[in-house]
């Protein structure tokens, strides 16, 4: 695997932001009432983070070590200001569903983190690469929440009803699942599916010397 | 009357946090202990409400400069510098707080809860006194979260009975899960 497809590997897999790094949970919550909402939000950031890693990159040099991270908010924030501008023109839909969360992007942790993370000791190429993995890792996490909550939510995904179509609607909705508890009742689940899985495949990283059961480091 | 509604509503029935999801980091992160819980509500309290009482006069400068797309930027220099500020002035005027605080303080520029406010406040557009309520109201919301949450994790560390798969996070998101439920109820009143 060269090192292109080894970064793309490394934000849908390895270091997914979501599920791995717990990164962004705020959007990640918030939008996911719906698939369609979850996989526009994904991209929103994706290209964000694109967007302001490469920019970081290229001035790499240029920004004084000491004053980095308001220079990093002021291009991140310059970044999702050109988004929510084309977003409001080209897809106002999108821009109205989304709503709030897409300024506050701005803050969201996962585009510092890489930014101070990797952009700010990497290459140009190599950063928008990462920039794509990570926001392609990012899009994925969100639509699966959004199909899981609309699904037993809504009985539909993205908009099709399954239930109707399979189940001749005997699958009576649960409403709560698109409202606010429903999103910390799936994220729990699919934390503990998480912590299940990397229990059983490792007992001992060896990286600190401890059990990795109580393990709150990521590599 | 009227101001107590907006207060009302902003802190219980539209909580910051369960059931819009600003500020949710500080919320999972800073809930371990009740003091640094408290300590973290207390000092986003005067965040919000202090940023939101400058970002809202800034708005209408922005507005009548026609210079609305700025907003973003604007506001989060505001903030960051707000928060250098309000650094500066606990360090001076408290050591034992500043200590307590630690590095939480420089982590609120990025709660989304301060500029979720902040943009909420300038959309609403809806007076200065009303927004500053509206801030003071979000900020209690989230103080009160913050502290259940801490009362309930000091409770829940030494249950035994929790599935293996779900200690730590995910049952923390499940206790959040429930409270969300509760203050649906308010959302009747």
């Amino acid at each position: 695997m060269n090192r292109y497809a080894e970064r793309i590997y490394n934000g849908i897999i390895r270091q997914n932001p979501t599920f791995v790094l717990m990164l962004g949970m705020c959007p990640t919550l918030a939008v996911t009432t719906s698939a369609a909402n979850g996989f526009f939000m994904g991209i929103t950031t994706g290209a964000v983070l694109v967007i302001s890693n490469i920019l970081i990159s290229a001035l790499r040099h240029i920004i004084p070590g000491s004053i980095r991270i308001p220079a990093y908010i002021i291009v991140i924030a310059a970044a999702v200001s050109v988004i929510q501008i084309l977003l409001m023109a080209y897809m106002p839909e999108v821009y109205s569903a989304l709503g709030l969360y897409i300024p506050l992007i701005v803050v969201n942790c996962i585009i510092l983190g890489r930014a101070e993370a990797y952009a700010s000791s990497h290459g140009v190429v190599l950063s928008a690469f990462d920039g794509l993995g990570m926001g392609t890792g990012f899009t994925m996490a969100l639509t699966l929440i959004g199909i899981c909550r609309e699904a037993f939510g809504k009985g539909t995904i993205f908009g099709w009803n399954f239930n109707e179509y399979f189940l001749k609607g005997r699958y009576t909705p649960a409403a709560i699942f698109t409202m606010a508890p429903g999103a910390f009742f799936v994220l729990a689940f699919m934390c503990a599916v998480q912590n299940k899985r990397k229990k059983g495949s490792k007992k001992n990283c060896g990286a600190c010397g401890k059990n990795c059961k109580n393990c709150v480091m990521e590599r | 009357m009227k101001l107590i509604a907006v207060f009302m509503t902003a802190a219980f029935a539209n909580n910051v946090i369960l059931s819009r999801f600003l500020g949710l980091c500080p919320f999972l992160g800073v809930s371990k202990k009740m003091s640094t819980a408290a300590g973290m509500g207390v000092a986003v309290f005067f965040v919000i409400t202090i940023s939101t009482a400058i970002t809202y006069p800034v708005e209408k400068l922005l507005t009548y400069f026609n210079i609305g797309f700025l907003r973003t930027i604007i506001f989060i220099m505001i903030i960051a510098g707000l928060v250098q500020i309000i650094e500066l002035f606990i360090k001076k005027k408290s050591e034992g707080l500043y200590r307590s605080l630690g590095v939480y303080l420089p982590l609120i520029t990025t709660n989304c809860a301060v500029l979720g406010t902040a943009i909420n406040a300038a959309e609403a557009d809806c007076g200065f006194i009303k927004s500053l309520v509206y801030a003071a109201g979000v900020s209690a919301g989230f103080l009160i979260a913050i502290l259940i949450m801490a009362g309930l994790r000091e409770k829940i560390e030494y249950n035994e009975d929790i599935p293996e798969a779900f200690k730590g996070m995910p049952v923390t998101l499940v206790t959040a899960g429930l409270m969300a439920i509760a203050f649906f109820g308010f959302a009747q009143i």
